[in-house]
C-alpha cells in the first residue's frame, strides 16, 4: 500500500495525534521520564506525519489539497471542513517542527507538574493545527478559541514571577479582540447560509450576499482586530512582552513561532480572501500600523535590559514585515510574507530556546548579568550566533529571503513603504548584535558565570534543528516557495479582479 | 345525548392520566418520603430516603418518555403534551436526579437531619413540570408556585446559619411579591381577553388589535417571570439568596425552577406572540447581561459569583427572545431551550463542585480558600475548570454552542447591536471565571483548606455533568433537532384552530438520528 493512501485521513490525523497522545497522558501514572519520553514521541509522530503534507502536495496548483469535508452539525450548517493549501501546509509543518524541540527544552526545566505541563503542550499542538487546516468558520473559531486556554495555562502556571498577571493579560486581550471576529463570521452565516470559506467567497465575489457592500467595513474590521491583537500589531502589542518574559521557554517558544502567525495568516487568509475589496481599502493605514510596529518594535528592542523582552519586541518589528508584505498585494510581497512567518518561526524560537538555555542556568534574563561568555561556553556561543544572523537577515540564511521578497513587494507598492520597512533590517541587526556582543563577547564580567556548564545533549538536540532549518531555508528557499506561490497568486486572483473592477469603472 | 354520555365524556380520559404522569409519579414518590420519614429512624434512614426520591426521578423520566407517545391536550385544554414540554419536563427531572445525588454527601457533612429535603425538591419539581406542561395561565400561577414554595423552604435548610435565614425569607418575601405581579397580569389577560388560555389568547390578539389592558397585562406577568428566572432589573435578590442558601440547592434552583420559568416565558412570549415585546426583552437581555457581568467582577465569594453569573446567563438566554418573525422565532426558540440544557448541565456542575468543597458550615466559599485546589484536588478542580471554561464559553464546552447558537439567531435577526453587547459581555465575563481557574491552578495555597475525598453521589453528579457539558459542545446535533422540532410544536401554526396538537406530533423518542 503506497503512503499516499493516507492522503484522505492525514489532515485529521496531524491535527489530533497530539490531542491523541495528550489523552494517552492523562491516564498514565505521574513518572516525570516516561511522560516526557511519550510527549516527545506523540511530538515526533506528529511531525513525521505533517511530512506527508509537502511530499505528496502537488505543487504549481493553488487550491486546496487533502481535503476532507464532513457534516458535523445539520442545522447550523456546520462542516467538518479541513485542508491545507501552499500557505497553511508549512505553517503546519513550521508547528509539527517545533513542538518536539518544544518537548526536548523542556526535559530539565519542567520538574513541577510535568504531567500537566506535556499534556497542556499537546493540546496546544492540536489547537494551532487545527487552525491552519479548517475551512470552515465555526471550526476554525473552536480553534482559534481552544489555543487560548493551554497557552494561558502555560504561561500562567508554569511562567516566572509576575505570571498571573501576564496570562491573565493574554487571555483577557486576545478574547476581547476575538468575539468581534465571532460577531462578523455570525453575520457572514446569517447572510450565506454557510460557515464554509470557500462557499461564502464564492458567494461574495459573485456580490450574493445581502446587505454585503454597507456591512462589508465592519465584517472587515471585525476580523482584523482579532487578527491585529495576535500578530500583534503596533498599537495592541502590549499584550505580548509580558506574556513573553514570563511564559516558560516552551510556551515563548510556541507563542513566538506559531501563535502570531495565527493573526497573519488569519489576514492572508480570511481578510484578503473574503474582502479584497476593503482590504485594498484600508491597506494604506494598515501600512503604516505595521511601519510604526518595525521601527517601533526595533527601537524598544535595543533598550531593552532584558533578553526575552527583546527578542519579544523583535518578535513585534518582524511581524510587521509579514502585515507590510501582506498589504502590499504583490506577489513577491505575499510570497515574503509567508516566508519571514516561517523563518521568523524558526529563528526566534531558536532565539527563545536559547534564552531558555541561560534563564536555567543563572534564572536571570538581564543582559547586564553576563558578558563575556563566548570564553566559557563556545559552542552555546556559536549556536546562539548562528541564530541571531538568521534573525538578522544575512543572506544564505532564512531571514534575509523573506525580508528581501517583502520590501521588494513594499517597493512595488509604494516606494517610501519600501524605504522605510528597509531600516527595519538594520535596526534589527543593530539590537541583535549588540546584544549578542554584551552577552558573549569581552571579558568575564560577573564570575558567577565562569562555572556555567556550555549547552548539554538535549538542548543541542532542540537548538541545532533550527539551525539546520535556518541554513536550508536560506539557501533552498525553492522548496518552500514553490507550493507558497501559487497559493499566494490565488488569492491575489480576487483583489486583481477588484482592481480591474475599479479600471473599468 | 343521554347524560351518562355526556358526563364520561366531560371526565378525564385514560390518556389525561397519562399525560400527567410525570407528576404523579412525583408526587407519589414525594409522599412516600414524607410518610416513611414519619416513621422510620431519620438519622439512619436519610440516605434510603434520598435513594427512593432518586428512584422516583428516574421512574418519573421513563414516564415522561412514555408520555411523550401522547401528545395532545388533556384536562379541559389545561395541559398540553407536545415535544416542548417533554424536553422541558426530562431538563427538571434530570436537573433534580443531579442535585439529588450531590445533595447526599453534603447533608451528612452539614448534619442536616431532615428527609423532607428531598420530598421538597420531587414536590418542586412537580410545579416545574405542570410549568412546562401547562397551557392554563392558571394552572401555570399553582405550578409557579408549587416550585416557589419549595424552593423557599429549601432554601433555609441551613438552620443554624443566620445567612440561610435570611436567605429563605427574602427569597420568600421577594418571591410572593413577585407571584403576585404574575398573578395580577393574569386577571388582567383575562379581562382583556376573556380567557386564560393561552392558545385561545393568541388567537383573539392575532384577530384582533390589542388595547393597552393587554401590554400591562403583559408587563406585569414578565416582573413575574423575570424575577423567577433572575433577570435584571429583577434580580436583586440572587446574590444574597444564593450565598445564604446551601449550596446543593443553589445549583438547584439556579438551574430547574429558571428552566421552567423560561419555559412558560417562551410559551407565554412566543404562543401568546406578545405585542410590544421587543424593546422590553431588548432591554432585559442588555441590562441583565452588563449588570450580572459587572456585578461579578467584584465577588470574592465564589457563590455570590456564581449567583452574578446566573443573571448574566439569564440575560444571554433572552437575547434569544427578542425575535419578531416567525422564522427568526423559530431560531430563537430553540437556541433558548439548548442554552437552558446547556446552562443546566455546567451550572449544577459547578454547584455540585462548590457544595462539596465548601465543607461543614459552607466554611470555604471565598476565592481564597480555592488557591491550590489544582494541586491538592487535581480532579474536582479538572471538573470545575470545565464547567468555568463552559461558562467562559470555550469551544468544546456547551456553553461555547449554547451561546454561539443564540448569537447566531440574533444576528440572523438582524440584532446586531443586542450581539455585540452580547459578545462584549462574554468576553468581560470570562475575567472572573478565569479568577476563580487562577485561584485553583496558579497559586499558593495561604492557608490549609481540607478537601474530603468525593463521595460516590457527588462523584457520580460531576461525571454526569460534565458528561453533558461535553456532549452538547461536541455533538450537539441531537438535541438542537430536538429543540428545533420543539420549537415548531410551540409556535402557532397560522392556520390553528383550538385543538391544533391533535395534528401528528412525532414523539420526541422516535426523533430520527439525523
Amino acid at each position: 500500500m503506497s503512503t499516499d493512501a493516507l492522503s484522505p485521513y492525514i489532515v485529521s490525523l496531524v491535527t489530533f495525534a497530539p490531542l491523541g497522545g495528550a489523552v494517552l497522558l492523562t491516564l498514565l501514572p505521574r513518572r516525570d521520564r516516561d511522560i516526557r519520553v511519550i510527549a516527545f514521541l506523540v511530538s515526533l509522530i506528529t511531525f513525521g506525519l505533517s511530512i506527508h503534507l509537502p511530499v505528496y502536495f502537488r505543487r504549481g496548483l493553488p487550491g486546496f489539497q487533502f481535503e476532507v469535508d464532513k457534516q458535523w452539525i445539520a442545522s447550523p450548517n456546520i462542516h467538518y471542513h479541513m485542508a491545507v493549501d501552499g500557505i497553511s501546509m508549512w505553517l503546519v509543518v513550521l508547528t509539527t517542527f517545533l513542538t518536539p524541540l518544544c518537548v526536548l527544552i523542556s526535559w530539565k526545566s519542567v520538574h513541577d507538574r510535568v504531567k500537566e505541563f506535556f499534556i497542556l503542550l499537546l493540546v496546544l499542538e492540536t489547537a494551532l493545527i487545527g487552525v491552519f487546516t479548517s475551512l470552515d468558520l465555526f471550526l476554525f473559531y473552536f480553534f482559534w478559541e481552544a489555543t487560548l486556554i493551554p497557552m494561558a495555562l502555560l504561561i500562567g502556571v508554569f511562567g516566572h514571577e509576575r505570571k498571573v498577571y501576564a496570562a491573565v493579560k493574554f487571555f483577557m486581550y486576545t478574547m476581547i479582540a476575538s468575539v468581534f471576529m465571532l460577531a462578523a463570521i455570525l453575520w457572514l452565516y446569517a447572510h450565506t447560509g454557510s460557515f464554509d470559506f470557500i462557499v461564502i467567497r464564492d458567494q461574495i465575489a459573485r456580490g450574493a450576499v445581502a446587505n454585503f457592500p454597507a456591512a462589508a467595513q465592519w465584517l472587515f474590521l471585525g476580523f482584523f482586530l482579532a487578527f491585529a491583537v495576535k500578530v500583534p500589531l503596533f498599537p495592541f502589542h502590549t499584550w505580548l512582552p509580558d506574556a513573553h518574559v514570563e511564559a516558560p521557554t516552551a510556551g515563548s517558544v510556541l507563542l513566538a513561532g506559531v501563535l502570531l502567525k495565527m493573526g497573519t495568516y488569519g489576514m492572508l487568509r480570511f481578510n484578503l480572501g473574503l474582502f479584497p475589496e476593503q482590504a485594498r481599502r484600508n491597506a494604506p493605514w494598515i501600512m503604516t500600523l505595521a511601519l510604526i510596529g518595525i521601527i517601533y518594535g526595533a527601537l524598544v528592542a535595543m533598550v531593552q535590559p532584558n533578553m526575552k523582552k527583546l527578542i519579544a519586541y523583535s518578535s513585534v518589528s518582524h511581524l510587521g514585515f509579514v502585515v507590510l508584505g501582506i498589504f502590499s498585494f504583490t506577489v513577491s510581497g505575499l510570497n515574503g510574507a509567508m516566508f519571514v512567518m516561517l523563518a521568523h518561526g524558526i529563528s526566534t524560537g531558536g532565539l527563545f530556546m536559547l534564552a531558555g538555555i541561560l534563564h536555567e542556568r543563572r534564572h536571570t534574563y538581564e543582559i547586564a548579568e553576563f558578558g563575556g561568555l563566548a570564553s566559557i561556553t563556545p559552542v552555546y556561543a556559536a549556536s546562539y550566533l548562528f541564530i541571531v544572523l538568521a534573525s538578522v537577515g544575512l543572506p544564505l540564511l532564512n531571514g534575509f529571503v523573506g525580508e528581501f521578497l517583502v520590501l521588494n513587494g513594499a517597493f512595488q507598492a509604494r516606494p517610501i513603504y519600501g524605504i522605510l520597512g528597509a531600516t527595519g533590517v538594520i535596526w534589527s541587526a543593530c539590537y541583535l548584535l549588540w546584544m549578542f556582543q554584551r552577552v558573549f563577547y569581552g571579558k568575564v564580567t560577573n564570575p558567577v558565570n565562569n562555572s556555567m556548564r556550555d549547552m548539554l545533549g538535549f538542548e543541542k538536540a532542540a537548538v541545532w534543528p533550527c539551525a539546520v532549518a535556518a541554513l536550508v531555508m536560506g539557501v533552498a528557499p525553492i522548496l518552500w516557495l514553490a507550493a507558497i506561490d501559487p497559493a499566494v497568486q490565488g488569492a491575489l486572483i480576487p483583489l486583481a479582479q477588484v482592481v480591474s473592477k475599479v479600471v473599468i469603472q | 345525548m343521554t347524560w351518562p354520555a355526556l358526563l364520561l365524556q366531560t371526565l378525564p380520559q385514560t390518556e389525561d392520566y397519562i399525560r400527567i404522569l410525570p407528576e404523579l409519579v412525583l408526587s407519589a414518590f414525594g409522599i412516600i418520603i414524607m410518610l416513611l420519614d414519619a416513621v422510620v429512624d431519620e438519622e439512619k434512614n436519610q440516605k434510603t430516603l434520598g435513594g427512593i426520591a432518586f428512584g422516583g426521578t428516574l421512574v418519573a423520566l421513563a414516564a415522561t418518555w412514555y408520555m411523550a407517545q401522547f401528545p395532545g391536550l388533556a384536562f379541559s385544554n389545561t395541559i398540553k403534551i407536545d415535544s416542548f414540554s417533554v424536553f422541558f419536563d426530562s431538563l427538571v427531572i434530570v436537573i433534580a436526579a443531579v442535585v439529588i445525588l450531590s445533595s447526599f454527601e453534603y447533608l451528612a457533612v452539614q448534619r442536616i437531619r431532615a428527609s423532607e429535603y428531598f420530598a421538597l425538591i420531587l414536590f418542586g419539581v412537580v410545579g416545574m413540570t405542570i410549568m412546562s406542561s401547562a397551557v392554563e395561565l392558571v394552572l401555570i400561577f399553582i405550578g409557579l408556585e408549587m416550585s416557589s414554595i419549595s424552593t423557599y423552604v429549601l432554601a433555609g435548610f441551613r438552620r443554624n446559619d443566620a445567612s440561610s435565614g435570611e436567605s429563605s425569607l427574602k427569597y420568600f418575601l421577594l418571591g410572593s411579591f413577585a407571584t403576585a405581579f404574575f398573578l395580577y397580569g393574569v386577571a388582567l389577560m383575562f379581562g382583556a381577553t376573556g380567557s386564560t388560555n393561552i392558545d385561545i389568547i393568541g388567537q383573539k390578539l392575532q384577530s384582533a388589535p390589542a388595547d393597552v389592558l393587554v401590554f400591562v397585562s403583559m408587563a406585569l406577568m414578565f416582573v413575574g417571570l423575570g424575577f423567577k428566572v433572575a433577570a435584571a432589573p429583577f434580580h436583586i435578590w440572587t446574590p444574597d439568596v444564593y450565598e445564604g442558601a446551601p449550596a446543593p440547592v443553589v445549583g438547584f434552583m439556579s438551574t430547574a425552577p429558571k428552566a421552567a420559568a423560561f419555559a412558560v416565558l417562551l410559551r407565554v412570549v412566543f404562543t401568546i406572540n406578545a405585542p410590544g415585546r421587543f424593546w422590553f426583552l431588548w432591554v432585559t437581555a442588555a441590562l441583565s447581561m452588563t449588570l450580572g457581568n459587572v456585578g461579578a467582577l467584584v465577588q470574592s465569594n465564589v457563590k455570590r459569583m456564581l449567583a452574578y453569573s446566573s443573571i448574566a446567563h439569564a440575560g444571554y438566554l433572552l437575547v434569544a427572545f427578542a425575535m419578531i418573525s416567525p422564522q427568526n422565532s423559530l431560531t430563537g426558540i430553540s437556541a433558548a431551550m439548548f442554552y437552558t440544557a446547556a446552562y443546566a448541565a455546567m451550572n449544577v456542575g459547578a454547584f455540585a463542585v462548590v457544595s462539596h468543597f465548601a465543607n461543614a458550615g459552607e466554611r470555604y466559599v471565598t476565592l481564597e480558600d480555592y488557591e491550590g485546589l489544582g494541586r491538592s484536588s487535581p480532579l474536582l478542580a479538572a471538573a470545575l475548570a470545565m464547567f468555568l471554561l463552559s461558562l467562559i464559553g470555550i469551544p468544546m464546552t456547551g456553553g461555547f454552542f449554547a451561546k454561539f447558537y443564540v448569537f447566531s439567531a440574533a444576528i440572523r435577526a438582524n440584532l446586531i447591536w443586542l450581539t455585540l453587547i452580547g459578545v462584549v459581555n462574554s468576553a468581560i465575563g470570562a475575567y472572573y471565571y478565569l479568577r476563580i481557574i487562577v485561584s485553583m491552578y496558579m497559586r499558593e495555597p495561604r492557608r490549609a483548606v481540607p478537601v474530603t475525598p468525593v463521595s460516590f453521589g457527588v462523584g457520580s453528579a460531576l461525571a454526569l455533568s460534565l458528561i453533558a457539558t461535553l456532549y452538547l459542545g461536541i455533538l450537539p446535533n441531537r438535541v438542537l433537532q430536538v429543540a428545533q422540532h420543539s420549537a415548531q410544536d410551540l409556535l402557532p401554526q397560522q392556520s390553528s384552530s383550538g385543538n391544533s396538537s391533535v395534528a401528528p406530533t412525532p414523539s420526541l423518542a422516535g426523533t430520527p438520528q439525523q
